[in-house]
């Protein structure tokens, strides 16, 4: 019988891309974060509210990812940023090479912050790599407050988390509280932020949080 | 739900290290895979012979050994295992843990049949000769 030893990752490659991407990154000094949530979070909402309540402090990017459609680009376009859609044509997931090849399109444009809105799954995006400097995952008041105990991975490996819809609490028996003591039980390290895209609470120190990681 | 994408990975390193695969040539393809890694065994397994079915490769087992989440405390330094969701030591109940296993994917190694190691090897003779 022979046996070939090989004891090499299943994801190498994505890694090696991912490092590639990180070195690009931060070649060019900019604060990249990879949105990570379910489908109907708030990712893109997010993104909006954000690009609204930082155009005159720093200028931000945004790579977008979906399975079908490029809704999302267009909603972000009108905000005059730069923006490239990902259409993965049905996979879970964005993988480094898909974020490299976005990338091409707008790095030429002046901006200090990446946005990465990965997409939208618990699940798949939590194992690859993409190059960024922290993933954040939104989890909205509407999706019940034990949603970090059922995908504890994705908490695991954030940095960060944002409550969002919050403003919907009074009509829901979700608990933000619970919420944020769930994924605290998974992740104590995870900053936590409390938002609502529609009457801008928790906006603003969401945003003044990225002004303190922009690279000088 | 993407264990397509990690089974096409599997290929990929299998193929790097025997490029020209005759049929009953690799035996097994020994993987270990952490608990959370989010991966279904089974649907690694039914996903690695799909994509292996019409190839010299058709029959290759894929021995998928599963790892447990094991962690070190940062508080009491003790290694344990945990069962996830409880993210906590075990030992002081403290969390402040650092994960050391149970998150990854590797290809460990390959098993050949003997009889056709010879050919895997002198692959370049063999097609001197057809």
């Amino acid at each position: 019988m022979s046996v070939i030893t090989v004891e090499r990752k299943v994801l190498e490659k994505n890694d090696a891309i991912a490092q590639q991407n990180r070195a690009t990154f931060k070649n060019k000094n900019l604060f990249t974060m990879n949105l990570v949530s379910s489908p109907g979070s708030g990712k893109t909402s997010l993104v909006e509210r954000t690009i609204h309540h930082t155009k005159d402090k720093f200028k931000i990017a945004v790579i977008e990812g979906d399975v079908q459609t490029s809704l999302d680009a267009e909603r972000v376009d009108a905000y005059g940023v730069p923006v490239v859609q990902i259409v993965t044509q049905g996979a879970c997931h964005l993988e480094a090479s898909l974020v490299r090849d976005a990338f091409g399109q707008i790095e030429k444009n002046n901006f200090e912050v990446l946005f990465i809105e990965n997409v939208g799954n618990l699940v798949c995006p939590a194992g690859y790599d993409l190059g960024e400097d922290l993933k954040v995952v939104i989890v909205s008041t509407t999706e019940g407050d034990d949603k970090p105990l059922k995908y504890p991975a994705m908490f695991r490996n954030a940095s960060a988390v944002i409550i969002n819809k919050i403003d919907l609490v009074p009509y829901l028996k979700c608990s933000p509280e619970t919420l944020e003591k769930n994924a605290l039980s998974i992740n104590p390290s995870l900053k936590v932020f409390k938002t609502s895209c529609t009457t801008d609470e928790g906006i603003s120190v969401w945003c003044e949080w990225i002004e303190t990681k922009i690279k000088k | 739900m993407h264990e397509l994408s990690i089974a096409q990975e599997i290929l990929r390193i299998i193929h790097q290290y025997v490029p020209d695969p005759q049929p009953n040539c690799v035996k097994s393809v020994k993987v270990s895979i952490g608990k959370m890694s989010n991966i279904l065994t089974d649907s690694l397994n039914f996903c690695f012979e799909a994509i292996t079915s019409n190839s010299a490769l058709n029959g290759t087992k894929l021995e998928i050994i599963e790892t447990a989440v094991k962690i070190s405390c940062l508080n009491c330094l003790k290694e344990s295992e945990i069962e996830p969701p409880v993210f906590a030591c075990p030992v002081c109940g403290h969390n402040q843990i650092k994960i050391i296993s149970g998150t990854e994917m590797q290809v460990e190694e390959i098993e050949l049949f003997d009889e056709i190691e010879s050919t895997t090897a002198s692959g370049s003779q063999l097609k001197e000769k057809e």
